[in-house]
């Protein structure tokens, strides 16, 4: 949940290594000798006013939301009874959730890969694609490229959505319209979105669509931060250009990549406005349906708050146990002995 | 970037390294087709009839089609949604700017007990899917008498934001010199006017990052409106448009709903050409030591 809530607009860019204040701080203890009105004043209104939208609007609902998860509370009536982890065992054992969790699974072990594989791939290009002999040149047009390829990141995800929903209308599309056009005809009016093979991997292109841009901006700037001699040494040893992306830019910007991978899981393991954009029914025998879907189903149409709750910590739960597993394999694969740059 | 410093050893260009070039090229600008070709076909297509659009996908508008735009802008109540859009946008915007700079400058220049966990719980928010909120939101909401209004959209909206913003500008306001701080000390300034007459002017390109990317959230956020503002007269565009997509199933004017596609993006499109510097800048300085 990042600003304004919506974890398909997360922002890797805020900066991510500020260090708590230290402790021996001169201004430490001044605070507290001369605490004056117009401190005291400051400090109601700057950190009270925010605080407490903050802990009405935010905080509070999360832990109700926990506690809510315990009950069979349906909202609109004042009693409702504790049933332990019922909700729970309903929930798991639900085969329309159960479909929900695994394809929210898929969409957290799969776009995030593509993602930063593509979006890699098109940053070594333009940061090292140029003449690899003498200075280490970005390639001609670096900007263009950038530009145009982060544009969709700006976009509403609601509108990529819809867009692309046109795009793959099996009559009137563009992508049918190009395929039949190139003489495969057995594409004429064939349904991307509603054909249970074809609607997950076609919500997958539309959610890579959105984001390699962004990513790809964020690594083009990664790389720049390592030092040319590096490149410059690499290549007198004799590596090629694969070799270098592959032995000395991933590894240096590793962190990059770690950071990465975890906002685009909780981008995947969410991804309602995807999923609401292409198929909001949920897609041919729920191929593409996702916990919000459901969850939003399960509370605002059929009225159970509890179950609804439930599946909110059981997001909150994926969520935590897929960062945990990315710093893990990142760990384990050797991040731990991270070359960093004297 | 020390990329820049190094001298060219030598100009000279060997044919391999010619088509590794090329062939860089020729990858780069299919992505940047794949990337414009969907955009310029929806800009096409909004000016085409309805009948048009089933004809042909590639087919040029015999005459461009302006009544889309007005179509879509009235009768599908675009225009309605655009100024609740910008309502709820703006004054988000502003308030979560203010709340969000004054929080961030408190937890960043004063050491007192308490801050840590404030700075920990404003970071948590950062990372809990939102979906864990909502229900509860919506009836906290709904005793406050704020559920299907304007202002409780755009309350909601700064809450939510105010993480992002605070965690953001935390890291600016605490590379700002301590000395210019005392200097207003001295000069007899108080708390109050070196926060607005000093800190907060110097904090400028910082604010002017983090409103532009909270205007592209804000103005993009999808879930809290269609979870809390039901009521139609008081959609905002994301949801508007949801809306009246799924609803031109049945009775379908596409040529407006392509339309309708091309006014929502075009504000955004209009931020992003003069603000893209700033905001892929801003994208870098994350990572960045």
């Amino acid at each position: 949940m990042s600003m304004a809530g919506n974890s398909s607009t997360s922002w890797p860019a805020a900066p991510t290594s500020v260090s708590p204040p230290p402790a021996a701080d001169r201004r430490a203890g001044r605070w507290r000798r001369n605490l004056t009105f117009d401190k005291i004043s400051l400090f109601v209104v700057f950190l009270g006013l925010p605080l407490a939208l903050y802990i009405t609007f935010v905080v509070s609902p999360l832990i109700q939301a926990v506690s809510y998860s315990f009950t069979d509370w349906s909202g609109f009536t004042a009693d409702f009874k504790p049933v332990g982890l019922a909700n729970y065992v309903k929930i798991l054992s639900d085969d329309t959730f159960q479909k929900a969790m695994y394809n929210n699974a898929l969409l957290a072990v799969v776009v995030p890969l593509i993602i930063i594989v593509l979006s890699l791939a098109l940053a070594t290009l333009v940061t090292v694609g140029g003449a690899s002999s003498g200075q280490i040149r970005g390639i001609k047009g670096a900007g263009f490229y950038r530009v145009i390829s982060f544009f969709p990141y700006a976009m509403p995800a609601i509108i990529t959505g819809i867009m692309w929903n046109l795009i793959f209308d099996p009559s009137s599309g563009l992508v049918n319209g190009i395929l039949t056009g190139l003489g495969f005809s057995n594409f004429k009016s064939f349904p991307w979105l509603g054909n249970i093979r074809t609607a997950m991997p076609t919500m997958m292109f539309v959610i890579v669509w959105g984001f390699v841009g962004f990513y790809m901006v964020l690594f083009i700037a990664a790389i720049k931060g390592i030092p040319a001699e590096i490149f410059e040494a690499a290549r007198i040893d004799g590596a090629g250009r694969f070799r270098t992306a592959i032995s000395i830019t991933v590894p240096l910007i590793r962190e990059n990549v770690q950071t990465a991978y975890i906002y685009l899981g909780i981008m995947a393991i969410d991804a309602f406005v995807y999923a609401q954009a292409l198929n909001p029914q949920g897609g041919p025998n729920n191929s593409t349906l996702t916990m919000s879907q459901e969850l939003l189903t399960t509370a605002f149409n059929k009225g159970q708050f509890g179950v609804a709750c439930a599946m909110g910590v059981v997001m909150g739960l994926m969520t935590v146990l897929f960062a945990a597993v990315v710093f893990t394999v990142n760990r384990v694969s050797g991040g731990k002995d991270r070359i960093t740059l004297a | 970037m020390s990329t820049q410093a190094v001298v060219p050893v030598r100009k000279h260009v060997t044919a391999a390294e010619r088509s590794i070039a090329v062939s860089s090229h020729v990858v780069l600008s299919i992505w940047a087709i794949i990337v414009i070709l969907p955009l310029l076909w929806t800009l096409m297509t909004s000016f085409k009839t309805t009948s048009e659009i089933f004809a042909s996908p590639f087919q040029l508008p015999a005459k461009a089609q302006f009544v889309n735009y007005s179509e879509a802008w009235t009768t599908a109540g675009i225009g309605n949604f655009f100024f609740n859009t910008i309502f709820v946008v703006g004054s988000a915007l502003v308030l979560v700017m203010l709340l969000g700079s004054m929080c961030a400058y408190i937890l960043a220049r004063f050491d007192f007990p308490g801050n840590r966990i404030i700075y920990y719980m404003m970071l948590g928010g950062l990372m809990i899917p939102i979906f864990l909120a909502i229900v509860p939101l919506f009836f906290v909401l709904r005793n406050f008498g704020l559920l299907n209004t304007l202002p409780g959209l755009a309350i909601t909206y700064v809450a939510f934001a105010l993480p992002f913003t605070v965690f953001f500008l935390y890291a600016f306001f605490r590379q700002l010199p301590y000395e210019i701080s005392e200097a207003a000390a001295i000069d007899g300034a108080n708390e109050w006017r070196t926060f607005f007459q000093i800190m907060l002017p110097m904090a400028k390109p910082g604010l002017a990052t983090v409103a532009i990317m909270n205007f592209l959230g804000l103005w993009n956020q999808f879930l809290l409106p269609v979870a809390l503002n039901t009521n139609q007269k008081n959609y905002v565009l994301s949801q508007g448009l949801a809306a009246f997509a799924s609803s031109a199933g049945y009775d379908v004017n596409f040529g407006a709903l392509f339309a309708a596609v091309v006014i929502t993006v075009a504000p955004v499109l209009v931020v992003y050409v003069i603000f893209q510097r700033q905001l892929q800048g801003s994208v870098s300085q994350g990572t960045m030591k």
